[in-house]
């Protein structure tokens, strides 16, 4: 892709955010601001990314364990994000009767 | 495989804006939730499949290391572990700190990526091989994506140092009262200029003392950003922090081309900007106040001098609480971070279910910063089993108040300070405030008197003739309440 494409895509994607983010219930933003934090460890991608290319490459080593650093922190949020975020959410009920 | 990984990511983000919507409402939430663990999955299983570990012989074949790829599938399992079992054991009340945390992982995490990315930019596909008349060889990176690098250090870099201290603050093992050094608004604004000049630097040298100058100078500016702004205004600061990992992912996803990371980037970014623009709002002050600090320590700790407490005002006992609303038709219960420091919301909840079973209507009205983070309130009301459609938003609720005999205040103050509507002296005026003082009577359960809120500002309230302090820990109060209503 090439840089427009890619700014296309932010751009648009901000656009997106705005209007489901004003969407959310007011009594959902810490659930919100739980999973967005999680979806944010999508990061782990560039990690991955750097782990398995690691040991090609002359400064590879040093990247690949800075690689595998990032994937541990990035998988405590994705999988700590996404578990708190179905037990705040599982807590919210309706009037029982 | 060109085409399928692109559109695989693709999915993955559209995933993520489908979590988001979901939480427009408590029904669909939950189902949010697992379309962004699918987007989540999709994304991984993409990467891993299209960076499969290679061996070094490289070149001929497509051998797979198992050694990277059990080392990898190692970090999975640590940090899925770590996450997990944090995520169960976790209290409630202890949301804000939790959250600050990931923020400041997402932060370093981001910070990791880009200087992998910067030792090894060939694996991210952004490097061109130059091989200069004299010397060795080189990979120089595209200047865009120097760019892009830099800035992804630098917000990342913001974020963990900035979150760190939001951590320390929100779990108190740093006070809440801002710090305030000498000429900040100076180094702040210098150091600024300079992170900003070195990425500009950055895309005309490549060296790696620029690199580590931003990434140190940012560390730096986050934690100084940090340090001056007081416990109350934590909502703003969690929420600008939820922001920045946002950013920091985006700007990542521009220097790997990923589109995934661009959405989810861009989703989180405007997610957390919109909290903090609604958080500032409820609380009247400009987005740059807020983050120039020095406002507000610790609720209830008498930031200012204790109010003159010499004007008349009544004490009531939880006696009389629970007689007056158990007579009454309407309560509606205005809870704060009082509560929350109390860990008084299940009491409050028995409390609740004794007036229903006597006939009484029972409701909750949330101020949107009522709290350490936006929502505080209602995750802790629904920890306790309060049905949802039981809690209402300011805005829905203000006008019921007339009509209604008593507003139970438990743990809040200054958002129910009558002076933000009249008082332009005031340095709360212009704050949206719930309107407890039209209710027929006001029970204020206090600590003391002579404590004030985090604004520093007596409450009109206290000396009303409707109204009845309650003085004793909030949920001690409320325990005897419920037995005096048996």
């Amino acid at each position: 892709m090439d840089f427009i494409s890619i700014l296309s895509v932010f751009v648009l994607a901000c656009f997106v955010g705005y209007y489901v983010v004003w969407s959310v219930t007011p009594a959902l933003h810490t659930p919100l601001m739980a999973v967005t934090n999680a979806i944010s460890s999508v990061i782990i991608v560039g990690a991955l990314i750097a782990s398995a290319a690691g040991s090609v490459g002359s400064a590879g080593e040093t990247a690949k364990w800075l690689g595998l650093l990032a994937v541990v922190l990035a998988s405590i949020n994705i999988f700590g994000g996404f578990a708190v975020t179905a037990r705040m959410l599982a807590m919210y009920k309706k009037k029982a009767r | 495989m060109e085409t399928f990984a692109p559109l695989a990511y693709l999915v993955a983000g559209v995933c993520f804006i489908l979590a988001l919507r979901g939480l427009s409402s408590p029904s669909t939430s939950q189902r949010g939730n697992r379309l962004g663990m699918i987007g989540m999955t999709i994304a991984v299983v993409t990467t891993l499949v299209t960076h499969f570990p290679q061996a070094k012989t490289g070149g001929a074949g497509f051998a797979i290391d198992p050694l990277v790829a059990g080392e990898i599938l190692a970090a999975i399992v640590i940090g899925a572990v770590i996450g997990i079992v944090t995520a169960r054991r976790i209290p409630m009340t202890a949301m804000p700190q939790l959250v600050a945390a990931f923020h400041s992982l997402v932060g370093l995490a981001a910070v990791l990526v880009a200087c992998a990315a910067f030792l090894n930019p060939a694996a991210f596909g952004i490097a061109d091989l130059v091989i200069p008349l004299i010397g060795a060889p080189f990979e120089s990176i595209h200047p865009v994506s120097r760019i892009e690098m830099g800035l992804g250090v630098a917000i990342g870099a913001i974020t963990f140092s900035g979150s760190v201290i939001a951590f320390l603050k929100l779990n108190g093992n740093m006070g809440g009262k801002p710090i305030l050094l000498p000429a900040r608004h100076v180094i702040n604004l210098g150091l600024l200029a300079a992170i900003l000049g070195l990425i500009g630097y950055f895309v005309q040298d490549q060296a790696p003392w620029v690199f580590w100058t931003i990434t140190v100078l940012s560390f730096v500016i986050g934690f100084l950003l940090i340090i001056p702004i007081g416990g109350a205004d934590m909502p703003v600061v969690v929420s600008m922090l939820n922001s920045y990992s946002g950013w920091a992912a985006a700007a990542m996803g521009f220097t790997l081309h990923n589109s995934a990371m661009i959405i989810t980037g861009a989703l989180v970014g405007s997610s957390g900007a919109i909290l903090s623009y609604i958080m500032c709002k409820a609380m009247n002050r400009s987005f740059i106040s807020v983050i120039a600090g020095g406002f507000g320590g610790d609720s209830g700790g008498g930031a200012g001098a204790a109010a003159a407490v010499d004007r008349p005002w009544k004490r009531g006992s939880a006696e009389d609480a629970a007689f007056l609303m158990s007579q009454a038709e309407q309560v509606i219960i205005v809870p704060g971070y009082g509560m929350a420091v109390a860990q008084a919301q299940h009491v409050l909840r028995e409390m609740a279910d004794k007036l229903k079973a006597h006939g009484v209507r029972v409701k909750y009205a949330i101020h949107p910063v009522a709290g350490r983070m936006p929502g505080h309130m209602n995750v802790l009301l629904a920890e306790a089993n309060v049905p949802y459609d039981e809690v209402f938003e300011l805005e829905d609720i203000n006008s019921e108040f007339a009509q209604t005999d008593v507003a139970f205040v438990i743990g809040a103050n200054d958002v129910t300070n009558p002076a933000a509507k009249t008082d332009k002296s005031s340095p709360i005026y212009g704050m949206p405030v719930l309107d407890v003082e039209k209710a027929k009577t006001v029970l204020f359960v206090k600590r003391s008197m002579g404590g004030v809120g985090y604004a520093g500002v007596d409450n009109e309230v206290f000396y009303r003739d409707n109204t009845m302090m309650l003085l004793a820990d909030a949920k001690k109060m409320v325990e005897e309440i419920v037995k005096s209503l048996d």
